[in-house]
């Protein structure tokens, strides 16, 4: 079985099926930079929109999640967990979950070279 | 060390149990009713109640800027250099409570907020009311009876969303071009850091027409949005992270409204050879450059966060880089001899904690720090010991911005590499150069693909230098009084004095 770029966490689960019933489809973009930049950004699907040549890390409960080409570049060794905290400090962000005081907040992992060797696009 | 025992930590002024938005000159309650905890990065405690408003308080604010905008665009520069004059003096008189609030409210030490962000502050409102008086538009003779005019003149309502960093130094570099130019504010503060600014306007708002600044706080999921495709907004400023910029950008579109934006950075700070030719007050001018990277507990988007020494001079120059970096005193952020205070959030603090375990996971070998730091001052506060990284420009800690006190470093072997390394990020804001030649000064700050080049100097913030990002760090210049143009509409009045028809029908 190929390797994953993706995982997510019961937490994360718990804050997206929330958001689902308020806003439907959602679609995830890993951010970079300034204060909020290593978040994943959480948004109504077709509200933001995707750029063409952002690539897709993989699905996360039916949603899309994308980082852009040039910062793939630099993350296309590591795994990614999706989870989510409480935040009761605020973001800078627009991501849906600061409306509850809640913050999606993407754990890393470089991948081991047989997991790195399995990936289907390297 | 004496000083440390003797010198104490600075009081704590009064704020009040709730704060509210302030809408057209006046203190109001958020419609919904709903307030969240502004807690304070420095002991985890809370310092006030703040609105968590909605959409409903953006209207109310937008509608009170819109009213205030029929008379404010009337006022003349002088006016309104006045009323800037009027601002800066009153920030000036109230500077030590506002320095203390801003520590406070963001984590940074006094010493920083009382030297740096508030007489930053105070010149930035200053430096507007000083060029608007001297500044004029254009008048071509295009032939003898025909002139052209090109005259200025505002925008309208404005929407300002600022990031927690420098929440009022951040506030002062995108309302003093605004008002200067004539136009009314909707501000959003950043989550973390609502509240210094709200102190601020209690501090300024005699002098400012009601209606011309209005700071709605509340959570960007809720009001970023309703705010930035406001059909009565003119214009977003924004500072912050890439993502929530294309959606600005996007957001833009729907009113075809333009919006300048300073995003994130990874700022490379590059040291030659010749800086160890003596050991000299340049050569102590140089170690304090790359220790810069722990200014305001390096949360700066021109964090000098990547150091690029020449392999010649790596030894030595460490050696003596890691004794300054040992000398950084943490402690309590209100304490004047404290050198680097706390992060803004306790979110912030684990990012940077996981930043140094992917390091740690890449291979890179911590040199200094690589921990949280215990601070007996503040139990519960969220510090982070400076920390230093060797390893390779392709690492992830070399490509992403930490936004904490977390050096990367690497070495290179001649100018031609260093600039290879200096330019291979995503990012273009700030960026340093050492060193004692004066062709390699000049070749290096023009090769580098940024907007500011701090040649033998960084982290300086001087008014009328522009500020402003190469690639992904955004489109803009603040700063600097062209940034007045990104405020205001160019007019051409084009005046025939020829009475003669033109012959065509």
């Amino acid at each position: 079985m190929s390797t994953q770029r993706l995982a997510v966490t019961k937490e994360a689960i718990k804050t997206i099926e929330k958001l689902k019933v308020l806003h439907g489809d959602l679609v995830f973009n890993q951010s970079g930079g300034c204060c909020d930049g290593s978040a994943p950004m959480c948004y109504e699907k077709g509200d933001f929109y995707v750029p063409s040549r952002n690539v897709k890390l993989g699905d996360i409960c039916g949603c899309e999640f994308f980082i852009s080409a040039d910062q793939f570049e630099y993350f296309k060794h590591s795994h990614i967990t999706l989870d989510c905290k409480d935040n009761f400090e605020g973001s800078n962000s627009f991501s849906l979950e600061t409306a509850f005081e809640r913050q999606f907040v993407s754990v890393s992992r470089i991948f081991t070279d047989e997991e790195y060797n399995n990936l289907e696009v390297q | 060390m004496s000083t440390q025992e003797t010198v104490l930590p600075l009081a704590r002024p009064e704020f009040k149990a709730q704060y509210e938005n302030f809408i057209g000159g006046e203190w109001i309650a958020p419609t919904n009713g709903n307030y969240s905890e502004n807690i304070s990065p420095v002991d985890g405690q809370a310092l006030t109640r703040i609105p968590k408003s909605s959409a409903e308080d953006i209207e109310l604010a937008v509608s009170a800027a819109t009213k205030a905008f029929e008379s404010f665009k009337t006022t003349t520069v002088v006016e309104r250099s006045l009323m800037l004059n009027k601002v800066a003096d009153k920030i000036e008189a109230n500077l030590e409570r506002l320095a203390i609030a801003e520590t406070l409210d963001n984590g940074k030490a006094v010493r920083e907020t009382m030297a740096a962000d508030l007489p930053l502050v105070v010149d930035h409102f200053r430096y507007f009311a000083s060029v608007i008086r001297s500044e004029s538009g254009m008048v071509a003779d295009l032939d003898p009876e025909t002139i052209s005019q090109e005259v200025h003149e505002p925008l309208g309502v404005v929407a300002q969303i600022i990031p927690w960093n420098f929440p009022l130094l951040m506030a002062a570099w995108k309302l003093a071009p605004a008002l200067a130019a004539g136009n009314c504010v909707v501000l959003k503060p950043a989550g973390p850091t609502p509240m210094s600014i709200l102190l601020l306007m209690e501090v300024i708002q005699d002098v400012i027409p009601a209606g011309t600044i209005n700071i709605v706080n509340g959570p960007g999921a809720v009001i970023g949005k309703v705010l930035s495709t406001h059909p009565d907004v003119k214009k977003v400023g924004f500072t912050g992270e890439t993502t929530t910029g294309q959606l600005i950008m996007q957001y833009a579109t729907e009113n075809i409204i333009p919006s300048t934006l300073e995003l994130g950075g990874k700022s490379p700070n590059v040291f030659f050879e010749s800086i160890m030719d003596a050991d000299d007050e340049f050569f102590d001018k140089a170690i304090e450059g790359l220790v810069l990277f722990a200014f305001n507990s390096g949360e700066v988007c021109t964090c000098p966060s990547r150091a690029l020494i020449q392999e010649s001079i790596y030894e030595p120059f460490m050696k003596r880089v890691l004794e300054r970096v040992e000398a950084i005193k943490l402690g309590d952020p209100l304490n004047p001899t404290t050198m680097m205070g706390a992060q803004c959030s306790t979110n912030q603090k684990e990012k940077i904690l996981d930043y140094i375990r992917i390091g740690k996971e890449e291979g890179a070998e911590c040199l200094i720090g690589g921990e949280a730091y215990d601070n007996p001052a503040h139990p519960n506060g969220n510090y982070i010991k400076p920390t230093i990284f060797k390893g390779h420009n392709k690492m992830r800690i070399f490509q992403e911005e930490i936004f904490g006190p977390v050096l990367a470093v690497t070495t290179f072997k001649d100018e031609q590499e260093a600039l290879e390394i200096a330019n291979d990020t995503i990012f273009g804001l700030g960026s340093g150069v050492w060193s004692r030649d004066a062709h390699q000064l000049h070749s290096m700050s023009r090769g580098i693909e940024a907007g500011r080049v701090w040649v033998n100097c960084y982290h300086l913030y001087p008014s009328h230098a522009s500020f402003g990002g190469y690639k992904k760090s955004g489109i803009g210049r603040e700063t600097h009084m062209m940034m007045l143009n990104s405020y205001r509409h160019t007019k051409n009045i084009l005046t025939s004095y020829n009475k003669n028809a033109l012959g065509f029908f």
